[in-house]
C-alpha cells in the first residue's frame, strides 16, 4: 500500500526562541505542539496520535501526553532515528491514517542544548547503556564532527571535491539567513569566509558546522477529509522512504548516504523525479552532510556535488535549487542537535507560499525535505518525504 | 607546519560478556578480528553473530595490524588527535586512531601498523594505528 495521497501536513509551527532559559524541554515541546493547533484551526482533544523521539523526556509519548493532557489516542510512535526522526514520522503518521489507526497527529521536537552548554559536536556521547559499538569506538573519541569530517575528507580524496565548493554551501544558507529575523547567524558570507575560519576538524571549519540553538517544532498530519476541511492551503504526503546505513561489519564506503535508498523509495511512491522538485529542504548539520545527500538523492551524479553546489545554484532566485531558505541548521537554528523538524516545517511554508517574501519559491508546489540522523561516516537512519500543494 | 598527535586521556572500553575475549587478548597484546566461518569474510567490530549471515559460526583470529588509511579527520581540539578509518589487511575498515605522529602529514592510503595505547588503570588498553 502506498501512502501517497492518503494524509496532509495541516500545521506546522517552529519556536521562535534560540535560547529558552525560562523553559524546560517539555514546556518547548508543549508550546511548539500549540502553535502548531493553532496554525491548524483545531484543539488538543481533536489529536488521536502522537510522535515524538529520544529529545522527549521520559518514555516519550508517556510522559508528554500526561504533560500536555493528551487524552484521546488511538496511536503513538517514538521512532528515534535521532534528527531525521521527524521525516519518518510524517510517513508513520501517514501510514496510521491510512491504516484508521488515527486520524488527527501531532508529531513534536523540542530540546536546550544551548542553555544546557552542550558541547554537541566536539565531545563524545553515547546514546544509552549496552550499546554494542560503544566500547569500539568511545575510546577513539567519536564526535559529531570527526564522523561527518571523514565522509568529507574520503569525498575529496574520491571525487575532488574542495573545501571551496562545500563553502558554497553555507554561503548560500547566509544569503538565506539574513531575511530570518530569528536566525543566530544573519551575515552574509563569502567562500572564503568559510574557508579562512578556523579548523574543527579536517576538512571542516567553524562555518562548514551548523549551529547549536534551543528551541523546537511541530507537525500536525490528518486525513484528506479533515485536511479539506480546514483552512490552510492543502500540503499532501506524497512520497515517503526511509533507510539506515551502518559499518556493514567494516565494509563501510563513507562517501554515500542513506539517501541514496530513502530517496529513491520517496521517488517512485510519487511518481516523480529530482527534476520535478522545486524546493528542497537538505538536513544541514555540515556542509558536507548537504552534498552528500544532494547527490544520493539523484540532484546530481555521484561526485558531482562539488560543482552542483558551487557559484550559488542553491541559493533562492538565483541556483536551479533552492534550498534551506530559512537559513537551515547552518545559519537559523538545530533545535535539540536534531535538524528534521525544521525541514519539514520550511518546506511546508515553501508549499503554501509562506516563506518569507525574499526566498519563497514560485510555483512551489512540488517539494523534498530529506534527513540524515545519526552518524554520516558510522551509522545513521535516512528520512525523504515529498510534499504536493493541492 | 605539523601538529604532533596529543597524548590524550584515553576512555577505558566498556567490557561486556560478549566482547570479553576480545578485551582479554588485547590484555596480552593480541589484536583479534571477527571471522564468519559460513562466508570466510573478517568482520568488525567483533560481535557475536556474523554480520553477515547472522549465525553465531564465528570465531575470534588474531590479524596482522597492519593496513592502510581509508579515510580520516584531525580534530583540532587542545589535544589534536587524528581520528581514521584504518582498512586491516584482512578487509574490514575499522574506527580508530592514528597516533605518534605529525598528524598534518596523513594522507589517505598511507600504510599504517598497530600499536596499544594504555587507557584507564586496571582496564584493557585499545588498538591504535601509526605510520608504518
Amino acid at each position: 500500500m502506498s501512502i501517497n495521497g492518503k494524509a496532509y501536513i495541516v500545521g506546522a509551527y517552529e519556536h521562535p526562541t534560540r535560547k529558552a532559559e525560562t523553559q524546560s524541554v517539555a514546556q518547548l515541546h508543549a508550546e511548539v505542539a500549540y502553535g502548531a493547533l493553532q496554525d491548524a484551526g483545531l484543539t488538543k482533544d481533536d489529536i488521536d496520535g502522537y510522535f515524538c523521539a529520544g529529545d522527549a523526556p521520559g518514555l516519550g509519548p508517556l510522559n508528554m501526553a500526561d504533560y500536555m493532557g493528551l487524552n484521546r489516542l488511538s496511536h503513538i510512535d517514538s521512532t528515534d532515528t535521532g534528527g531525521s526522526s521527524y521525516l519518518i514520522h510524517v510517513a508513520h503518521a501517514a501510514e496510521a491514517i491510512a491504516l484508521g489507526k488515527c486520524n488527527i497527529a501531532l508529531i513534536t521536537l523540542a530540546g536546550r542544548p544551548r542553555s544546557e552548554a552542550m558541547a554537541t559536536g566536539t565531545a563524545p556521547r553515547s546514546w544509552g547503556v549496552n550499546v554494542p559499538d560503544d566500547p569500539f569506538e568511545i575510546p577513539f573519541n567519536r564526535t559529531v564532527a570527526t564522523a561527518y569530517a571523514m565522509s568529507a575528507m574520503r569525498h575529496m580524496h574520491e571525487f575532488g571535491t574542495t573545501s571551496e565548493q562545500l563553502a558554497w554551501i553555507k554561503v548560500a544558507a547566509s544569503h538565506h539567513a539574513q531575511h530570518n529575523e530569528h536566525a543566530m547567524l544573519r551575515k552574509v558570507v563569502t567562500v572564503e569566509d568559510v574557508v579562512n575560519s578556523p579548523l574543527v576538524a579536517d576538512p571542516l571549519h567553524r562555518l562548514d558546522c551548523c549551529v547549536i540553538s534551543d528551541g523546537g517544532g511541530a507537525l500536525i498530519v490528518a486525513r484528506p477529509e479533515i485536511a479539506k476541511s480546514l483552512k490552510r492551503p492543502l500540503v499532501k504526503i506524497k512520497g515517503s522512504g526511509e533507510a539506515v546505513k551502518h559499518q556493514a561489519g567494516g565494509t563501510i564506503d563513507v562517501t554515500f548516504s542513506g539517501a541514496r535508498f530513502s530517496g529513491k523509495r520517496a521517488f517512485d511512491m510519487a511518481g516523480v523525479t529530482p527534476t520535478d522538485i522545486k524546493y528542497a529542504s537538505i538536513y544541514d548539520s555540515f556542509t558536507i552532510t548537504v552534498l552528500i545527500q544532494l547527490e544520493d538523492l539523484g540532484f546530481c551524479e555521484k561526485g558531482q556535488g562539488g560543482k552542483f553546489v558551487a557559484d550559488g545554484n542553491l541559493i533562492s532566485g538565483i541556483g536551479k535549487l533552492p534550498f534551506n531558505t530559512d537559513g537551515g541548521g547552518l545559519c537559523s537554528n538545530h533545535p535539540a542537535n536534531r535538524g528534521g523538524m525544521t525541514k519539514v516545517i520550511e518546506a511546508v511554508r515553501q508549499a503554501r507560499g509562506e516563506a518569507h517574501p525574499a526566498v519563497q519559491v514560485k510555483n512551489a508546489d512540488l517539494v523534498l525535505a530529506h534527513g540524515t540522523g545519526g552518524l554520516l561516516s558510522i551509522r545513521h537512519g535516512s528520512g525523504t518525504l515529498i510534499l504536493e500543494r493541492e | 607546519m605539523a601538529t604532533m598527535a596529543a597524548n590524550r586521556a584515553i576512555p577505558a572500553p566498556a567490557v561486556d560478556p560478549t566482547n570479553k575475549p576480545f578485551w582479554d587478548a588485547a590484555r596480552e597484546g593480541r589484536f583479534l578480528i571477527g571471522l564468519c566461518k559460513d562466508t570466510g569474510k573478517h568482520f568488525f567490530y567483533p560481535r557475536g553473530v556474523s554480520p553477515f549471515t547472522l549465525s553465531n559460526n564465528v570465531a575470534l583470529v588474531e590479524a596482522k595490524g597492519t593496513g592502510t588509511i581509508y579515510t580520516y579527520t584531525v580534530a583540532r581540539t587542545k589535544e589534536p588527535h587524528a581520528v581514521a578509518y584504518v582498512e586491516l589487511d584482512e578487509g574490514p575498515r575499522i574506527f580508530t586512531n592514528i597516533v605518534d605522529c605529525d598528524l598534518d602529514a596523513l594522507k589517505i592510503g598511507q600504510k599504517v601498523k598497530l600499536v596499544w595505547k594504555p587507557t584507564t588503570e586496571g582496564a584493557p588498553p585499545v588498538y591504535m594505528f601509526t605510520p608504518a
